[in-house]
């Protein structure tokens, strides 16, 4: 087990080494001057040059990177924004929240549907239900995620006025009057976005639900429980699904993973604040500080989720479970 | 009447590229207490036989004819409620591979425990005494602790005994194995059939032993039935097979095994493949392959018919007596040959 524990370490410090030099790299190869535009359109070169010494934007590259570690381990800080001097970790703490409601609002969605549809489509090869929801399928990997986000905002948010179309509300009730907020509201505000996910990801979740149980159903030991005597639900609930959800878990620990990061289409459709919204933004305005803060909070929540699945996987299948 | 009777089974599969065939008009009997070998290559129709005898091809892709009638009563076509409690408790089967034969994920203790459950109205605490009794039955040792094992912590022997004690737990009349010493090695292989030998003598169990191997069948079988191509080509006491084989698949097969007092240094193998189910060659399904095959082979499945003068033992053949004797004698020269110059 601390064999295991330190493995996980060493690599997780590894992977966020690696993603953080890289977005530090890409940014000294585009050929910007984020001193300028901290400085404003009306500033001087002085006052650039008097910027660009403040941000230490004139040491080499290398000095830079390592002045980040070094705030970050010694100050627990990610930088200030180049634009507007908020703190990065501010930055990340108002808007993390809004892309976890969505990832995770939208996986309970998506597992909600695409589980029992893959199952009972791998009881039922070539049914209707089984092609009903290849086509589904067909429809969900090939459409564009804005398209669906805006079409739903178009039909249900617009023509039919159901839901809202934009715009995020806190899940904490607030005292403020007229600020939209409390749980009521914050689910309101998020069934497009949910559905828009669900949609996407349920498309490629009952393809993959399906394969697994179908694989599963043809193992020898499904017949030896047949053979028993077990009924055809007996089978399927004590012997196909514990051991169908394995391929199922890896794959969703990887897509909340890298969900978190940002998912920027449906945040942008839905004009909700969140990491991907502010990671564009940055990006497209050489806002390192705030762009590198992002890449980290999105490494760490890939090697949470990692581990998360590991657990997962050990409480699954004995075979892997650790020994001490 | 015999416990198993299963006449003029057929099985058929609906597949994309056509019917296949797999069991032609299959017919043979179990006694209690007796056991009776069904010996074919891969292929042959002998596992397809009996997953039809316990219901267990999928009605939606197989087409099944004939009667099997367990214990005077026809179970084939039966409701699945029916097949369910005969299944596990009445009829018990073990499978080739030990290692896929076992859910990975749940321990043993559970996997035995719900065999018992499904059949017998008992507590779990009862049903968890039983499988740990049928463990030691087995010799596993230590069964008392093992049952909270998961089956990848057994070896390969240690599961198929597994696997037989959860076949043997409800204590069925009949129990099918389905080449259950395979994957096995050779010693390990020894003590499974001592075992199985040793509990149908102490519950008088009715045991169908489907194998290649005919070593198998020798020490275990009482009957034996010879599967080619989806049907039953030759069926005898097992002494008598060993004595007279009468087909020339069936010499083949005898011939394919190895001596060790014999000089030659290659084993006698049957040219070719199995045939195809899907289009199996018109005749006698081993024509291709067999050296002394002629037109009418070619042109006419022959019939099952007795042996002159011995009603127990049947083969299909187009060859005649005289011809048949001709040829075995020779083919038993030729090995009393190579034995003798080896001595």
């Amino acid at each position: 087990m601390a064999y295991f524990i330190i493995r996980r370490i060493f690599w997780a410090v590894f992977l966020f080494l690696v993603a953080t030099i890289i977005s530090y790299i890409i940014f000294f190869i585009i050929p910007a001057d984020p001193a300028e535009i901290a400085a404003g359109p009306h500033a001087t070169a002085q006052i650039v040059a008097h910027i660009r010494k403040s941000l230490h934007l004139d040491l080499p590259f290398y000095q830079q990177y390592w002045l980040f570690l070094w705030n970050m381990i010694r100050h627990q800080s990610l930088g200030y924004s180049y634009r507007n001097g908020t703190s990065v970790r501010f930055i990340i703490g108002q808007d993390a929240p809004v892309t976890a409601s969505l990832v995770f609002g939208g996986a309970f969605f998506w597992l909600i549907l695409s589980i029992p549809v893959g199952i009972l489509s791998a009881l039922r090869p070539r049914s209707i239900l089984d092609r009903l929801s290849m086509v589904f399928v067909l429809v969900g990997i090939s459409t564009p995620v804005v398209w669906i986000g805006l079409i739903f905002a178009y039909v249900f948010g617009y023509k039919l006025g159901w839901t809202p179309i934009a715009t995020y509300c806190n899940f904490f009730p607030s005292h403020q009057t007229g600020v939209c907020s409390g749980p009521i509201n914050w689910a309101y505000h998020l069934i497009l976005p949910w559905m828009t996910f669900m949609l996407i990801f349920s498309a490629l979740y009952v393809r993959l639900i399906r394969a697994s149980v179908m694989e599963t159903m043809s193992e020898d030991y499904v017949r030896t429980a047949r053979a028993k005597g077990a009924s055809g639900a007996r089978v399927l609930f004590k012997h196909v699904l514990r051991n169908s959800m394995l391929p199922v878990v890896t794959i969703l620990g990887m897509d909340l993973g890298l969900a978190l990061g940002g998912a920027v289409f449906t945040e942008t459709v839905f004009n909700l604040n969140g990491l991907g919204q502010a990671l564009v933004g940055a990006a497209t305005q050489d806002d390192l500080p705030v762009v590198v803060g992002i890449v980290v909070f999105a490494t760490i929540s890939v090697i949470v989720f990692n581990f998360i699945v590991d657990v997962t996987y050990a409480w699954l299948d004995p075979r892997i479970r650790l020994t001490t | 009447m015999a416990l198993l009777e299963v006449t003029d089974l057929s099985t058929r599969f609906r597949t994309d590229d056509g019917v296949v065939k797999a069991v032609s008009g299959v017919t043979f009997a179990v006694d209690r207490g007796k056991t009776l070998g069904i010996v074919g290559e891969s292929g042959s129709g002998k596992s397809v036989t009996f997953l039809t005898v316990m219901g267990l091809v999928d009605p939606r892709h197989a087409d099944v004819t004939g009667s099997v009638r367990f214990d005077g009563a026809e179970i084939l076509g039966a409701s699945t409620s029916r097949l369910r409690n005969i299944r596990g408790a009445r009829i018990g089967m073990i499978f080739q591979d030990p290692m896929t034969s076992l859910n990975p994920v749940k321990r043993i203790g559970w996997q035995l425990e719900e065999a018992v459950l499904l059949h017998n109205d008992v507590t779990r605490a009862e049903a968890r005494r039983r499988a740990i009794e049928i463990l030691e039955e087995v010799e596993i040792p230590r069964a008392d602790s093992r049952v909270e094992d998961y089956p990848h912590q057994f070896s390969g022997g240690m599961r198929q005994r597994v696997m037989i004690a959860m076949a043997l737990i409800n204590q069925p009349e009949v129990l099918i194995a389905d080449e259950p010493t395979t994957a096995l090695d050779v010693t390990t292989q020894a003590q499974i059939l001592r075992l199985m030998k040793q509990l149908q003598d102490e519950h008088g169990t009715a045991i169908v032993m489907i194998t290649h191997d005919l070593g198998v069948i020798a020490e275990l079988a009482d009957d034996v039935a010879v599967m080619y191509g989806g049907r039953i080509v030759e069926e005898a006491k097992v002494n008598d097979l060993f004595a007279k084989p009468e087909m020339p698949y069936t010499w083949g097969l005898l011939g394919s095994l190895p001596r060790v007092n014999a000089t030659a240094e290659r084993l006698e193998q049957i040219p070719g493949q199995p045939p195809s189910l899907l289009r199996p060659p018109p005749g006698c399904a081993f024509n291709p392959r067999c050296a002394y095959a002629f037109d009418r082979c070619r042109e006419e499945l022959p019939e099952l018919l007795p042996v002159p003068g011995k009603t127990e033992h049947h083969f299909r053949c187009h060859l005649d007596d005289a011809e048949r004797d001709r040829l075995w004698a020779a083919k038993q020269a030729a090995l009393a040959e190579a034995e003798g110059s080896a001595a």
